[in-house]
């Protein structure tokens, strides 16, 4: 008698034609960009798909292992984005030098007590308050002590802004923005999460769509701490830069950060999905009722797997924004930073590892391609207009053509839900005879 | 008293004109969603795309209001308001059916919903350009200022031509929406089947026709709400972001699938948007000189500036999902 059970539910093995496949189809991709474009462009588009690949895994841990749809990947995106620029920036010694650091300290500190007191009052039923009187109360208390602290905090803001510009950084290395800012992330996802995980899948879509707008609104429009508009640049990277090794080189050590970085998250999400754990999530996932049955805590889980996810694109932001060297807060677009990463992950296969990073490079190559296409198709429509009817075509054409980018994605996420719903690297589900 | 004034044009007048907006719009949602049970993203976009009808017919025949008396605008409304309804059904002939047939999760057609948004936004961009323009292409904006009887008032109420017609049209959609729902035979196979599908299907609603006739009474409610924001200030190509969290917030604060509540939650926001960006300073400064010493008065006591305008919906939404996630009026479908 043999002592280990033979495994019921592994699929049998076979040669993976269809990933082999796939994978050489894109190597030829990009080998023709490298042709193409030369090796400092097409590194860089490498870099940015890398980047781009831990927000599409990030979002598929969300939607492709749990159905969780998380609309607003680009708000978790400028996060990251923010703390990488946050903590990489050299210490700006106008601010610091003045008395305006232990203001800033004094108005925080107001806020943190205001936030104290109301919560204070809100437990005033537990010292026998009746509970409408105590709501009355807190409220009444919020609002007061909120005008009190923001215009404070207004005075405070105003004074940063126009002495010293703005906070500046704390000249710290680059990957400590990273980990802050996926942990960042990973707190407004908790809070999000918290919210709305337990309601209806779609209110978490709404809540998500409204807290990344929020956030762009916040870094956009807080100068004294982002320069909003005026934008900061550079960040430094965490390996030599261009002006010491060179475009290329510089961009190829850059490369080999994000692929180490992707190489692990993958090994640690590969093990996760294998794990009881992952076999859990995707239990919960098919049969919500049955899972719940079987004695397993559907929210916690679910809020678990949201706050993961959030973490990720967290890092991703961070990482991308280091690479770029400039923090716009007016450059995160929903269309770039959270249509994109979505067709990445349902092209490329919603709970498959490896099909959403193919996703991520393919699709991105092909963004990155269709600007120029989109820019000469624009122009052969307008000179066949013209030659043809005489049109006089609008100025504003450039802009025009980019638009219809705008379209195609939308085409492809409709299309793609429509008759390939698992994408192109189908998660693989096993089946026990 | 003049401060007073004040509050009325900035809060009451502006607060009306938002939340009938954001209650016309609210009520497509909720229409779509007690019918379909999706939250329905391209709402937005079919908002922007029936005053971008309303734009194009009124520069194609910017005379024919004249004629009439009333701005050109309101006279190709209903022409564009069906225009969208055409678009909102052939949307949901195109996208949505199949995907219905499938018999995805709700979720999945949320995405779909997406995609149309982006489809739509593209479309309208590539004609339409980024900038905004006026609706008004060969009409003057008539402004009002209203002055008040009482001594010592200086400040006019004032109110614009548009915003009279926005009250007037939503009062007028809102009664007829009404009627539709409560007395006609179309309107209660609606509400029947909002209520319970296979029932309804059972006692033999034609459930396509509901579908049809849901997709028509929300695209032209969509345009309306779309033309009157147009109108009121002017029309741009980027709206549908900014207006998808107000509209599901005042979806969800009235209950979803609840369109009673749809409305009253529309006000609900609208109000509240108004209410937070408005510099409650100005109401007390006639009692500045009354109050003690210590008490300074900042210039500026708004709760949140007009740039974070869309924190005050995202609150509200975020309220009413941690302590009444069912809405203030019971929504049926949660």
């Amino acid at each position: 008698m043999s002592t280990t059970r033979t495994d019921t539910v592994a699929a049998p093995r076979r040669f993976p034609l269809r990933e082999v496949v796939i994978f050489v189809a894109l190597l030829v991709a990009v080998l023709g960009v490298y042709g193409i474009m030369g090796a400092a462009y097409s590194t860089r588009m490498l870099v940015e798909a890398s980047c781009y690949a831990i927000l599409a895994l990030g979002l598929t841990i969300q939607w492709g292992y749990a159905g969780q749809f998380n609309a607003g990947v680009m708000g978790f995106v400028a996060l990251g984005g923010f703390c990488a620029m946050f903590f990489s920036v050299p210490v700006n010694e106008a601010f610091w030098d003045s008395e305006l650091p232990g203001e800033l300290a004094v108005v925080l500190g107001y806020i943190v007590g205001a936030a104290l007191v109301v919560f204070g009052a809100s437990r005033l039923d537990r010292l026998g308050v009746p509970k409408k009187l105590r709501t009355v109360i807190t409220v009444a208390l919020a609002v007061v002590l909120y005008l009190v602290v923001i215009s404070a905090f207004r005075g405070v803001a105003g004074q940063i802004e126009s002495q010293a510009g703005f906070v500046g950084g704390l000249g710290l290395p680059s990957w400590v923005g990273w980990i802050v800012g996926g942990v960042l992330a990973g707190g407004v996802g908790y809070f999000i999460g918290h919210v709305c995980l337990g309601l209806r899948s779609d209110y978490l879509a709404i809540a998500t769509i409204g807290i990344a707008e929020i956030i762009k609104a916040f870094l956009k429009n807080s100068d004294w701490l982002t320069r909003g508009t005026a934008t900061v640049s550079p960040l430094p990277w965490p390996v030599p830069g261009p002006a010491e090794v060179g475009f290329t080189l510089a961009r190829a050590l850059y490369l080999s950060v994000t692929a180490v970085l992707i190489a692990a998250i993958f090994f640690l999400l590969h093990r996760a999905y294998h794990a009881p754990w992952g076999r859990m999530i995707r239990a919960i996932r098919d049969n919500e009722i049955s899972s719940a049955a079987m004695g397993k805590n559907i929210n916690r889980r679910r809020l678990e797997i949201f706050v993961l996810g959030c973490i990720l694109m967290g890092i991703g932001g961070a990482v991308l924004a280091s690479f770029n060297s400039l923090f716009d807060p007016q450059g995160y677009l929903p269309l770039n930073h959270t249509f994109l990463v979505l067709v990445m992950v349902i092209l490329g296969g919603p709970g498959n590892n490896l099909g959403t990073i193919f996703g991520a490079v393919a699709v991105y190559i092909i963004w990155l391609m269709s600007e120029p296409l989109a820019l000469f198709l624009m122009e052969l429509a307008v000179n066949f207009g013209e030659s043809t009817f005489g049109w006089d075509a609008p100025a504003s054409l450039d802009s025009r053509a980019l638009q219809a980018r705008v379209f195609v994605i939308g085409l492809l996420i409709t299309l793609v839900l429509r008759f390939a719903p698992k994408g192109l690297l189908p998660e693989k589900t096993k089946h026990v005879d | 008293m003049n401060e007073l004034v004040f509050f009325i044009n900035n809060v009451v007048i502006a607060g009306s004109v938002a939340g009938s907006i954001y209650a016309i719009g609210a009520v497509g949602v909720t229409l779509i969603f007690s019918i379909m049970r999706f939250a329905h993203f391209a709402h937005g976009d079919m908002m922007t795309f029936g005053a971008f009808m309303v734009l194009l017919l009124t520069t194609l025949f910017p005379q024919a209001g004249a004629a009439l008396g009333v701005p050109t605008p309101l006279i190709m409304l209903p022409l564009a308001m069906a225009l969208t309804a055409l678009l909102a059904v052939g949307i949901d002939r195109t996208f949505y059916k199949p995907l219905r047939a499938h018999g995805v999760k709700p979720i999945v057609m949320v995405i779909a919903s997406l995609g149309v948004t982006l489809m739509l936004q593209g479309l309208i961009r590539l004609f339409a350009g980024t900038g905004g323009e006026s609706l008004y292409v060969d009409d003057r904006k008539e402004i009002f200022r209203i002055p008040l009887p009482i001594e010592g008032v200086r400040v006019p109420v004032v109110i614009t031509e548009p915003q009279l017609y926005l009250f007037a049209l939503t009062l007028m959609s809102v009664v007829a929406l009404h009627f539709f729902l409560s007395r006609s035979r179309l309107g209660k196979a609606m509400r029947a089947m909002s209520d319970n599908p296979d029932l309804a299907r059972a006692s033999g609603i034609n459930t396509n026709t509901i579908v049809a006739v849901t997709w028509v009474l929300a695209g032209g409610l969509a345009a309306i709400a779309g033309t009157l924001l147009s109108l009121d200030v002017t029309f741009k190509p980027d709206l549908s972001f900014f207006l998808l969290l107000p509209i599901f917030a005042a979806a969800i604060v009235g209950g979803v699938g609840h369109p009673y509540g749809a409305i009253a939650g529309g006000f609900v926001v609208g109000f509240a948007e108004t209410l937070a960006v408005f510099n409650w300073g100005i109401l007390l400064r006639p009692f500045r000189d009354s109050l003690p010493e210590w008490l300074s008065l900042p210039g500026n006591l708004a709760f949140v500036g007009t740039e974070y305008k869309i924190v005050v919906p995202f609150f509200i939404l975020v309220a009413i999902l941690v302590w009444r996630p069912t809405g203030i009026f019971k929504g049926k479908v949660i």
